[in-house]
């Protein structure tokens, strides 16, 4: 990665603005959509599961697309995000049920969403911290099998029956705002205008905006440079224990939303679900989208997202056309074409969907292009 | 010009075999998959079993096919939601299932959503249909379950000291126990509680920790595969208590396992076989004319409670549609609650709180380890 | 007090030699190719869904063991050369993702030949039969188990140090390019790596899943995290170091499921803590240790890394 890419940035280049628009367009056609399409449809699914899983991509990406640090722990800090949220704003009249074992709990206030989102991400991130003071010290594969482990180890801790009067021990959480709360209702209760789509757009928007601007900065590039080359990065004065700390702890934060925002998805949060598949799950699709490309990782998400929910599901179910019964066809067997994609990518199409370029990459200069890819 | 005349044609024979051939769609909300499968196959083996004897129902004056739809919520939470999204954005008219508490509390909401109506099948914890008006259930719960099996343990068991083990996690367990342990420590019992990590399979050092404080009971209500293991495991450690279990252990795979051992095990159900001699009949007859049906009940042609309570819940939802004289999933709501029926497993009606069945007997079963069957023991109820 | 911990020792030790039959998988191949084998655990499971359809079909005891066997070391070495091999000259990252692909593919297929059901493992005669040592009872593969995994790891450390293969085998680990320029045949040894490693995860899932009899699409997740937990801990590299990790951590899973009986029976504490909630849980948390205070593990050799 040389200077080239990052010089011009201060004025809008073809491709920023192509980007806006762009987004702008999707934005416009999510909101449109939503208030014409019966919000029965499964495209909406999609949409909010996609967007969380784009946000909770990209900041996976942050840390093994451009920091290089191989984390495996993206599904712990899911879970911190998710309970932190769920465990805010349940409201207190409805505490008595969810907390049923647990005589309604210790905590008796609810908090508005965004303040708990916020919070969500922050807890996610301070976990980050004391974990990745002794962590982050470790090599590639180490690494991954240490947050891997942290994963787990926060799992069970959530689980725990002696901290049930605040996480409700194993047991669901709740009855706390979600998605369709986002709507705005008429006294009747009727729904005027549909928001429980373009809200999870929004945030998922504002937070990868966030970490595009983020790794074009100083910090970024320092990541990047460590990503590269740590010995040479470090003999560049990049402070490699601080910079990597700050990416984990970003990345972090960035997961612990991404959790806020599936416990909203999901309508109800249990410790149980947060396995390490669901890792591997994110880490797939970021290698799908290619490992250093926001743009790939937001992409894929929603492919993911689409055909595991929607347009592969006919695999699961028998199809007869025109009186012939198609063969395989039966529980299972969209996870079996699923994950051979999978390995195909894997294997043939290292560099995924965007391999390392960007949207805006597409429209600038051909001079541009050149000169970043020649960068790596 | 003559493409589109075909197509034209070909769209207005359409609509009219369409019209003649009104469907209303019920979804089966039930697990395939996981944990809880092998239970989820079994109660859709009745829904599908009283599908194929009453594939029709008349509704406002029309005769409506209805076609079950599917959707495999894994037995577990996290897949819950997006079976139950296919099932909302297939139009479906009314729901049944599900076979376990967990994926119907974590389902229910996104039918809530959509304004349709389900009909618990064997779910039995309380918070399920708790706070809601879109969820009945047609099983009992688990505070009456928890007390019927400490009833049963104090006064015929003769026990004193029970040892209870959960999955984490799992509400069905947790609830279960909760419950269980409530009564039992009012009749003067002591329990003691511990839980299991989700995907457990070495289940020695809780069966030991059992034999170390002295029970004369193990309470296990946890889904199939893990009380397959259990039986399994206790049969090899020669236990010298007794195993206990509930609604989910009333199951042939089960009961295989403890074949050829000597444990005692005892079970709480909703349903004995013999209870409907015409019902079982039937229903094996079909078992054995269809290899697919066989192979998901496990193999052979036990009849299993769950499969005589989704035959039930089926014709429920038949009697819903009917006295809602729409498909409109909010008429069928409001229809429901007052709908009664005697079905197999009894007479069936809700409570108005919270949609709950009204019932008061719990079946006790024992595990014939020498043939292999679950053999019936008494019918326990508990005084209102 | 011996009689109260006896019986928890007992199945972590069996478990422990489970792990250990796994683990040495993981540190063989880590010693070559400097890659952790995500799928080996699912091998692993792989080998057990191989034995229950192979005993369906009616296939006797004495032809269904060795043909499992076999099959596990087929799949062993084709996953090598499909998924692995055409990545020796990525970077690490390609290959590790690589290898939770196929393990996620093999979760997969599974999970649609099965139905997501879970299998009842046959019995296997003698090594399922009830014996009773010290007053507790328990399968005799429970006893088999930690003296046929201590023979398997004698045979196998003899074929590594006294063999040519065994000899080519240590000079890859140590170097892989010169060994390579040194005329080593790189494929086949890293090959016989896989090889050895799936059927030993083969031997490993028949003694599991004697004890433990249902095999389910994720049965291989769990001990194949905790095997390689083991390999780490041991010093990854090293096959003692492996088996010793392995018991290690199988014996405090077992204590930990009964802890917290041990300790109101010993008088320490009043009340259950629900300490059982962590039994998985404190496998990771032995790892992260290790980790910290040394990443080379027990009986690691210490490695520099060059710039």
């Amino acid at each position: 990665m040389n200077n080239a890419s990052a010089a011009p940035r201060r004025r809008l280049t073809p491709g920023a603005l192509a980007t806006a628009a762009i987004v702008a367009a999707i934005y416009v056609a999510v909101f449109v959509s939503e208030q014409f399409i019966p919000p029965t449809s499964m495209l909406f699914t999609v949409l909010k599961k996609g967007a969380t899983y784009a946000l909770v991509a990209v900041s996976m990406n942050l840390l093994n697309g451009f920091t290089g640090l191989f984390s495996l722990g993206q599904a712990g800090f899911m879970l911190i995000g998710a309970y932190t949220y769920a465990v805010l704003t349940i409201p207190v009249a409805q505490r008595a049920v969810v907390y049923q074992y647990y005589d309604g709990g210790a905590i008796q206030f609810a908090l508005p969403v965004l303040p708990a989102i916020l919070l969500a991400g922050l807890a996610a991130a301070f976990f980050a911290f004391l974990i990745g003071l002794p962590v982050l010290r470790l090599k590639s594969d180490y690494l991954a099998i240490a947050t891997l482990g942290f994963a787990e180890i926060m799992r069970s801790i959530f689980q725990w029956d002696k901290l049930g009067t605040i996480t409700n021990g194993s047991n669901m959480l709740r009855l706390f705002p979600t998605f369709n709360d986002f709507n705005i209702r008429n006294a009747d209760g009727e729904v005027v205008v549909y928001l429980s789509t373009f809200i999870p757009f929004l945030i998922a928007g504002v937070c990868i905006a966030a970490i595009v601007m983020l790794i074009h900065s100083t910090y970024g590039r320092a990541f990047i440079a460590i990503r590269d080359d740590e010995v040479a990065a470090e003999a560049m004065g990049i402070n490699l224990a601080r910079h990597k700390q700050l990416a984990f702890c970003i990345s972090s934060f960035f997961a612990g939303v991404g959790g806020a925002m599936l416990a909203m998805y999901m309508n109800s949060v249990q410790a149980k679900s947060f396995t390490s598949a669901m890792t591997y799950e994110i880490l797939l699709i970021v290698v799908i989208g290619g490992i250093g490309s926001v743009t790939g990782s937001c992409i894929s998400s929603f492919l993911f997202v689409a055909c595991s929910e929607w347009w592969l599901r006919f695999l699961d179910q028998k199809q007869v056309i025109g009186g012939w019964e198609v063969p395989l066809l039966r529980n299972g067997f969209r996870l079996v074409v699923f994950s051979i994609i999978i390995m195909i990518v894997v294997l043939f199409f290292r560099r995924g969907i965007m391999g390392d370029r960007e949207l805006w990459d597409l429209f600038n200069e051909p001079r541009h292009r050149k000169a970043k890819e020649g960068g790596r | 010009m003559k493409k589109i005349i075909a197509l034209a044609l070909v769209m207005m024979l359409a609509l009219t075999a369409s019209a003649v051939a009104e469907t209303v769609k019920i979804g089966v909300f039930e697990p395939s998959t996981g944990d809880s499968g092998a239970g989820g196959k079994q109660e859709t083996l009745g829904i599908q079993f009283a599908n194929k004897n009453n594939p029709t129902v008349e509704i406002g004056g029309t005769t409506y096919d209805v076609e079950l739809v599917y959707a495999d919520n894994g037995s577990t939470s996290d897949k819950a939601p997006s079976a139950a999204q296919s099932l909302v954005s297939e139009g479906v008219s009314i729901v049944l299932g599900s076979y376990g508490s967990g994926v119907s509390i974590a389902g229910s909401p996104y039918f809530a959503d959509a304004g349709i109506p389900v009909i618990g099948i064997s779910c039995t914890n309380p918070q399920v249909t708790v706070g809601n008006t879109h969820y009945f259930r047609i099983c009992f719960i688990d505070p009456f379950q928890g007390t019927v099996l400490a009833n049963y343990t104090k006064n015929t068991m003769n026990g004193t000291t029970a040892y209870c083990l959960a999955e984490l996690g799992n509400d069905y367990d947790v609830g279960l126990v909760h419950y269980f342990k409530e009564a039992f420590e009012a009749l003067g019992g002591t329990v003691i509680e511990e839980t299991f990590p989700t995907g457990t399979s070495d289940f020695t050092s809780y069966l030991n920790n059992a034999t170390a404080i002295g029970a004369q009971v193990f309470f296990a209500p946890v889904s199939i595969s893990y009380s397959t293991q259990i039986v399994e495991q206790a049969g090899s450690l020669n236990v010298p208590y007794a195993l206990l279990g509930s609604d989910t252990w009333d199951n042939n795979v089960v009961i295989e396992a403890a074949k050829g051992t000597n444990l005692s095990i005892y079970l709480s159900t909703f349903y004995q076989e013999g209870g409907n001699p015409e019902f079982d009949e039937n229903f094996k007859a079909w078992l054995n004319s269809d290899s697919e049906a066989l192979t998901n009940n496990g193999g052979n042609d036990m009849v299993a409670a769950v499969s005589a309570m989704g035959c039930d819940a089926y014709n429920v939802a038949l009697e819903a549609l009917k006295a809602a004289g729409s498909t409109d999933p909010k008429a069928v709501n409001a229809a429901l609650g007052s709908v009664t029926y005697d079905g197999v497993t009894g007479h069936i009606a809700f409570d108005e709180v919270n949609g709950d069945a009204l019932r008061d007997t719990a079946y006790i079963k024992t595990a014939n380890t020498t043939d292999g069957v679950w053999d019936f023991v008494t019918v326990q109820s508990i005084a209102k | 007090m011996f009689q109260t911990v006896l019986p928890y020792l007992l199945s972590g030790i069996s478990v422990g030699g489970q792990y250990a039959l796994i683990a040495i998988g993981y540190t063989m191949v880590y010693g070559i190719l400097r890659l952790i084998n995500f799928a080996h655990g699912d091998v692993f499971m792989v080998a057990g869904i191989l034995m229950v359809y192979i005993s369906a079909a009616g296939v006797p005891l004495y032809v269904s063991i060795p043909l499992v066997l076999v099959a596990t070391a087929v799949i062993g070495f084709t996953i090598e050369r499909v998924a692995y091999k055409p990545l020796r000259e990525a970077p690490r990252m390609s290959i590790m993702i690589s290898a939770i692909g196929v393990s996620y593919t093999l979760q997969n297929l599974v999970l649609y030949f099965t139905g997501g059901l879970n299998q009842q493992y046959p019995t296997i005669p003698f090594i399922s039969d009830t014996v009773t040592i010290f007053g507790a009872t328990t399968k005799r593969v429970t006893v088999l188990t930690p003296v046929l995994t201590i023979v398997l790891v004698a045979v196998l450390v003899l074929l590594i140090n006294h063999t040519k293969i065994g000899m080519a085998m240590r000079a890859v680990s140590k170097d892989f390019e010169t060994s390579q320029l040194m005329g080593i045949k790189i494929n086949a040894v890293i090959s016989t790596t896989f090889v050895i490693g799936s059927v030993l995860a083969g031997v490993g899932s028949m003694l599991y899943f004697t004890n433990y009899t249902t095999v389910i699409q994720t049965s291989g997740a769990m001990p194949g995290l905790k095997a390689f937990v083991a390999a780490v801990f041991g010093g990854i590299g090293s096959i003692p170091g492996a088996v010793v990790g392995a018991f290690i951590i199988g014996i405090c899973e077992s204590l930990i499921k009964g802890l917290d009986i041990i300790l109101i029976k010993a008088g320490i504490t009043k009340s259950m803590l629900g300490l059982t909630t962590f039994s998985d849980a404190f496998t990771f948390a032995l790892l992260i240790i290790i980790l910290v205070v040394k990443p080379t593990g027990l009986f690691g050799e210490k490695t520099t890394d060059k710039v």
